[in-house]
């Protein structure tokens, strides 16, 4: 079976956001970026389906300053990388450039995670799927593979649902389909060798332009009630705050 | 032209979400001038479908047909897309629901339109076309212009408030032409937990971590929950224990929720948890250590033993809700 898995480079989950002072770029020196969560889950479940035999790529759209991100995927288990020479514009141009990969580089599975930590799209995936005219599993918390058809479990509004699938199909990792792998000694030393190739971006059109940003307004300083007056909090939150 | 909006339904019934979505079209299109037309899939009677005239929708169609009675996102999406082309829409509104999620970025592809998802208040529509939307998980939010032609936006539910408008709509039949090659998927199964009120659109949370002990703890957490009429949620390592299911884990890599409040019982609150919930209205927490991290993003604090503190609130928010009924 040939996996392919979509990484995502993003600030470390502990990173503080800062932004230039007129807000228009994410200030990222001094920031620690990893591999996005949920395509680390994506990842050791590609791993895990391919243990028996088989291949799992990477592709990452990214300028150079992903490549230790891409090196720990391979150090994680993926055979091999390719990264898309260009800075992600928005969700729409990584699912094109992904799509235009793939359709000269078939695969049985392609898994992604549910969202990046840093754009939060979930937009990705199922672009990806659309314009490969394939399913997409977008919040899928377990999956099985059987000959061409795959089984998920996909969360939904209060419940959740199976589903059963042809291959080829994009998955969005969801906590819960796969335990996180730490890099043993022997994945590092080999990552360095694993081949990782360099294609440029194709042309797409621009339709989103993120224009600037901002930081959520710091709550004002905690109003702390008395341990024996726990009783009067619902009265409190009704008078001062009327959300009950 | 027109601004359409799609009206999920859960099991026949719209929830507040629907309304949401529906009030937040209906601002736009008034803003743009343009009508609301709405759009509704599968079994759903028309008294219900009548509601959305009461939030400003002059048109309801109403997709059905025997492949469109689960929801199924290949072909919900291109249903969408159809009737976005037979009413000439320039922009679609979806909810940012876990099935809006995986339609819009379909839709958006379908149309080629510019997509924003997750966006948390009303576009502004002076000059170019710039949404608000959450980004780095909860910690910044990012301004986005959307410059295509037609628009697909899809709306985080709880971050618009329902707004009646008085009006009826008129409600017709949507013919759609449903592909074999859209419906490969098939749906095995369906579980939903009626009971319960479910976490992403739920507008007040009691949310437990790792200070409750152990699982055999909950039944004060859910008590307290079912009174309030709250969901209940929790902090990943409670869920990586097993000690909830996964679907309760809120976070940077849980469900980012946004209720009007959030009670946090026992959670340190560390910035992977605040990522998810810190954009809630009001926050409580309950923690019996008063450095706690979670105390700088509160409104309210108790510090206090929630084996304590917990069934004071439960024996308070009965008292609460009994005096409101009352
Ligand atoms: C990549 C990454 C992603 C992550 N994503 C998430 C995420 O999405 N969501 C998430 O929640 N975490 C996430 N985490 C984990 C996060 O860093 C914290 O470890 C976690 O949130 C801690 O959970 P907790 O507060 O329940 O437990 P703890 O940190 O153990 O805190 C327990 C708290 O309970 C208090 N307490 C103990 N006993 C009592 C008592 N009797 N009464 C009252 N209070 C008591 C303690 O004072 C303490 O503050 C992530 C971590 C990483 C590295
Ligand atoms: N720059 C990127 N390169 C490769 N894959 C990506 C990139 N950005 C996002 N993805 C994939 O798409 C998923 C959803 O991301 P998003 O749509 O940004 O929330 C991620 O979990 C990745 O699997």
């Amino acid at each position: 079976m040939k996996i392919l898995v979509c990484i995502a480079n993003v600030p470390d989950t502990t990173a503080k956001i800062n932004f230039t002072p007129d807000n228009k770029e994410f200030v990222s020196t001094g920031v620690t970026f990893i591999l996005n969560p949920y395509d680390e889950i994506a990842l050791s479940k590609a791993v895990d389906l391919t243990t028996g035999g088989g291949t799992v790529t990477v592709i990452n759209i990214g300028d150079a300053s992903t490549e230790p991100t891409i090196r720990k995927a391979l150090a994680i288990g993926a055979t091999d990388a390719v990264r898309v020479n260009s800075k992600p514009r928005d969700g729409y141009f990584v699912a094109r450039q992904i799509a235009e990969y793939v359709k000269t580089n078939p695969f049985d599975l392609i898994l992604c995670g549910r969202e990046s930590s840093d754009s939060n799209g979930s937009s990705v995936p199922a672009m990806l799927a659309e314009l490969l005219g394939i399913p997409c599993v977008l919040f899928a918390k377990r999956l099985t593979i059987e000959g061409t058809t795959a089984t998920l479990e996909q969360e939904i509004e209060g419940g959740k649902e199976i589903l059963s699938s042809p291959l080829p199909l994009v998955a969005g990792a969801s906590e819960g389909m796969a335990e996180w792998k730490i890099p043993n000694m022997r994945g590092i030393m080999s990552a360095r060798t694993k081949p990782l190739v360099v294609i440029e971006p194709i042309e797409v059109p621009q339709h989103t332009t993120v224009k600037s940003y901002d930081k959520p307004i710091p709550r004002s300083s905690v109003k702390l009630i008395a341990a024996e007056d726990a009783g009067k909090l619902f009265d409190m939150l009704r008078d001062e705050k009327k959300v009950i | 032209m027109s601004v359409l909006v799609y009206i999920e339904n859960v099991q026949g019934k719209f929830k507040k979400s629907t309304f949401e979505v529906i009030s937040f079209a209906a601002a736009i299109a008034q803003k743009q001038n343009l009508p609301l037309v709405a759009l509704s899939i599968g079994d759903v009677s028309d008294e219900e479908l009548g509601k959305a005239g009461k939030y400003g929708v002059t048109k309801v169609l109403k997709a059905v047909g025997d492949s469109l009675k689960e929801m199924n996102v290949q072909p919900y999406a291109s249903v969408i897309a159809q009737a976005a082309k037979a009413e000439n829409a320039k922009v679609i509104v979806l909810s940012a629901s876990f099935s809006g999620k995986g339609i819009a970025p379909r839709v958006a592809i379908k149309l080629d339109a510019g997509l924003a998802d997750n966006v948390i208040d009303l576009p502004v529509m002076d000059g170019p076309f710039i949404v608000k939307k959450g980004a780095f998980s909860g910690k910044a939010f990012a301004f986005v212009e959307i410059s295509s032609d037609v628009k697909v936006i899809s709306m985080i539910p709880n971050s618009y408030k329902v707004v009646e408008s008085p009006g009826s709509a008129a409600i017709t039949i949507f013919e759609t032409q449903i592909e074999a090659k859209d419906l490969t998927v098939t749906v095995k199964e369906t579980k939903r937990s009626t009971d319960k009120v479910s976490l992403p659109d739920a507008e007040l949370v009691v949310s437990a971590g790792r200070g409750m002990k152990g699982p055999e703890n909950w039944g004060m957490i859910e008590e307290l929950a079912n009174t309030l009429g709250a969901a209940t949620a929790c902090s990943k390592p409670v869920s990586d224990a097993g000690w909830r299911p996964h679907s309760e884990h809120v976070g940077q890599t849980g469900i980012a929720i946004s209720p009007n409040l959030y009670i946090a019982i026992g959670i340190s609150g560390a910035i992977q948890h605040l990522a998810g919930v810190s954009s809630s209205k009001v926050i409580v927490v309950v923690n019996k250590d008063p450095e706690a991290p979670f105390f700088k993003a509160a409104d309210y604090g108790i510090v206090g033993d929630a084996f304590e503190i917990v069934p004071r609130l439960v024996e308070a928010a009965k008292a609460f809700k009994s005096s409101q009924n009352g």
